[in-house]
């Protein structure tokens, strides 16, 4: 009565095959090695994977997550904000807002967590070579968009013109201030507007859409055909960005969205990032429009 | 398949053969419901006696042997900012499941389509599963089933043998080595045309017993037409977002994950616990934004998952028809009124 024994599964077999049973609960043990407050509510954690072997097989492309794990605290799902190139080396823009963020607005540098991933879909960047590249961030929304605006700065001749979009509720928020200049001296054209100025502010005041409008008046019927664009940001500034980029004829399949979901588990198992029944931890967390329009109430 | 004929008095050898050799879990009576009528449950059965295969259906289904409610998924050793991960799957030790109803046996096939294939299978999940020895019995329908609609009412795989009732024998369909190799030691006869005969009457006379039924026809187009109905608000006003449904659901599989800390600090545990969709807070996000925030998004979305988004993902429904929810609901919620509403428009 022993031919239905369990099966066992080899201990060596877990560290490159992703759908080895063992890799369910496996994690990298990182640590943060650096945090940059960027805004009161939003730090930037630099986390390292410990083992060197690890950190250099560490590959993931831009628009992937990872899930964070604080060993009884919790663990929570964050898109990677660092360049791909850097591989196990990432960056993670964290916003105080739950029990693990908040938990890690207080631990020092040197403190060791796990990681599992990376997880999900990322911007499709070899495919938008050759083409204008438009990035719409609304908020945090511009997290998961530094890793694609560092992939084109370090490929930069192998894009057209490429237009970074932000806005944020006021100046305060506005995230990685101090790397402005750089974009702008690697030829990426940043247009940011708050919603409501404070009495320093200088520069426009009003919605992304305001900003988008003025943009496209100046581009050409080539300019639609030809662009690609990348939207990340609250619920309810996809429907009006999507509604202007439609308009304007960029077809959907070149419209890529970043979904924000509860995740506890990112594999596919735990349902609670699904939308009708697409897991947003497997199909997304990048979609392209088209997709997230036969979504029922994707965004 | 290999089929055979066991006659009934030597269904208990069967059982105390394989009761010898690993403890066998079985339907018994649980207590009265306050109509006098007995309430069934699976528990750990070590005299025959007490073995209930006659129930009509259990509160619970077997899920819980598979898909624990609360489970670790880990432990933590920790000392100072040094912690150590520790990862069990709870394997436990081979058991018997000895008579599941065909709803139950094709809810754990339907689990193992997301649990064990995909890019990352689920080891829990796997290690249960696969040391199960799986016993099914044939039934009869009862007021809430309409497994015969979601094609759940016969099982064709998952299971190591199945008895059906034939009066004075078990018909018995031979799927796994282990079940054939147990029938060398229990005196078995090939099946004559008569007891074909009378196994074919049975399931023909089973067919006419459902009063519960639903219509599947285009009916994951049919949602799709019909997401804005009122419909879904008329159910949701109802609904009391009290997750019930999940949990007596034999294919409901949603979890949340909660790690705690032991009071010494030198230990911490990961807990996986199953959860529901209709609970308020299942898809709400850090920072507070509720992407399904009203009963009737949250009632629509259970639908859409198990009989549009399941079937778009695996060409099944995530739902066997088992009444398990019709019968619990506490404000009288029903698969087949739900959606015969949906497809009429109207309530």
């Amino acid at each position: 009565m022993n031919s239905h024994a369990i099966v066992s599964w080899p201990e060596e077999a877990n560290q490159h095959r992703r759908t080895d049973l063992t890799t369910f609960e496996s994690s990298y043990r990182a640590e943060i090695t650096a945090i940059h407050r960027l805004t009161a509510q939003e730090k930037l954690y630099r986390l390292q994977i410990i083992d060197p072997h690890q950190r250099q097989g560490f590959c993931f492309q831009p628009g992937q997550f990872v899930m964070l794990e604080i060993p009884g605290i919790g663990e929570a799902p964050f898109s990677i904000s660092s360049p791909a190139s850097r591989k196990g080396d990432l960056e993670l823009c964290i916003r105080r807002a739950g029990t693990v963020t908040d938990f890690l607005d207080k631990v020092p540098c040197g403190t060791q967590v796990g990681l599992r991933g990376p997880f999900g879909t990322h911007f499709p960047m070899e495919q938008m070579v050759d083409h204008n590249i438009l990035l719409i961030a609304g908020g945090l929304g511009l997290a998961p968009l530094r890793s694609p605006i560092a992939y084109v700065q370090e490929n930069r001749s192998r894009f057209q013109t490429v237009d970074i979009v932000y806005g944020t509720k006021d100046p305060s928020q506005l995230l990685f201030t101090y790397q402005y200049d750089q974009w702008r001296a690697d030829d990426l054209n940043l247009e940011i507007i708050v919603d409501q100025a404070d009495a320093a502010w200088q520069g426009r005041t009003g919605l992304v859409t305001a900003v988008l409008a003025e943009l496209f008046a100046g581009r050409n019927e080539d300019y639609f055909t030809n662009t690609y664009a990348i939207v990340c940001g609250p619920p309810v500034m996809f429907q009006f960005v999507c509604a202007a980029l439609t308009a304007k004829d960029i077809p959907m399949a070149k419209m890529f969205v970043s979904l924000e979901r509860r995740m506890h588990c990112g594999m596919g198992k735990c349902c609670r990032c699904n939308v009708g029944s697409t897991y947003t931890c497997l199909s997304g967390p990048v979609f392209d429009y088209w997709t997230v329009m036969n979504l029922k109430e994707a965004i | 398949m290999i089929f055979r004929v066991l006659p009934k008095q030597g269904l208990e050898g069967l059982f105390a053969l394989l009761a010898a050799e690993q403890p066998v879990i079985g339907p018994v009576e649980r207590d009265l419901d306050r109509h006098g009528r007995p309430i069934y449950g699976f528990a750990e059965v070590t005299d025959f006696a007490s073995l209930r295969l006659d129930y009509t259906t259990t509160k619970l289904s077997a899920k819980e042997f598979f898909l624990p409610h609360r489970e670790e998924l880990a432990t933590f050793q920790i000392s100072g900012q040094q912690w150590q991960k520790e990862v069990d799957y709870h394997s436990g030790q081979p058991t018997v499941l000895f008579g599941l109803h065909a709803c139950d046996i094709n809810a754990l096939n339907k689990l193992d389509k997301v649990l064990l294939k995909g890019v990352y299978p689920m080891p829990y999940y796997a290690a249960k599963r696969q040391n199960k020895f799986i016993v099914g019995i044939d039934c009869r329908p009862q007021p809430h089933c309409f497994c015969r609609s979601m094609g759940a009412d016969t099982a064709r795989h998952g299971f190591d043998l199945f008895l059906t009732d034939l009066g004075e024998s078990y018909f018995v369909e031979i799927l796994s080595d282990t079940a054939f190799t147990l029938f060398k030691k229990i005196p078995t006869r090939e099946p004559a045309e008569a007891d074909h005969l009378r196994y074919r009457q049975l399931a023909a006379d089973k067919k006419g017993q459902f009063t519960a039924q639903v219509d599947t026809t285009d009916l994951t187009k049919i949602l799709d037409l019909e997401f804005q109905s009122e419909v879904w608000r008329h159910w949701g006003d109802r609904c009391l977002s009290c997750g019930t449904c999940a949990n007596v659901c034999p294919t409901c599989y949603c979890y949340g994950v909660h790690e705690q800390v032991g009071l010494d600090l030198s230990r911490a545990v990961k807990d996986k616990t199953l959860y529901s969709c209709n609970l308020i807070d299942f898809a709400e996000v850090a920072g507070g934004h509720n992407f399904r925030p009203q009963s009737h998004n949250r009632l629509k979305y259970r639908y859409y998952h198990k009989h549009r988004g399941f079937v778009e993902a695996y060409e099944e429904s995530l739902c066997v028809g088992c009444g398990r929810c019709s019968e619990s609901c506490l404000a009288g919620i029903t698969v087949p009124a739900v959606i015969d509403s949906i497809r009429g428009g109207e309530i």
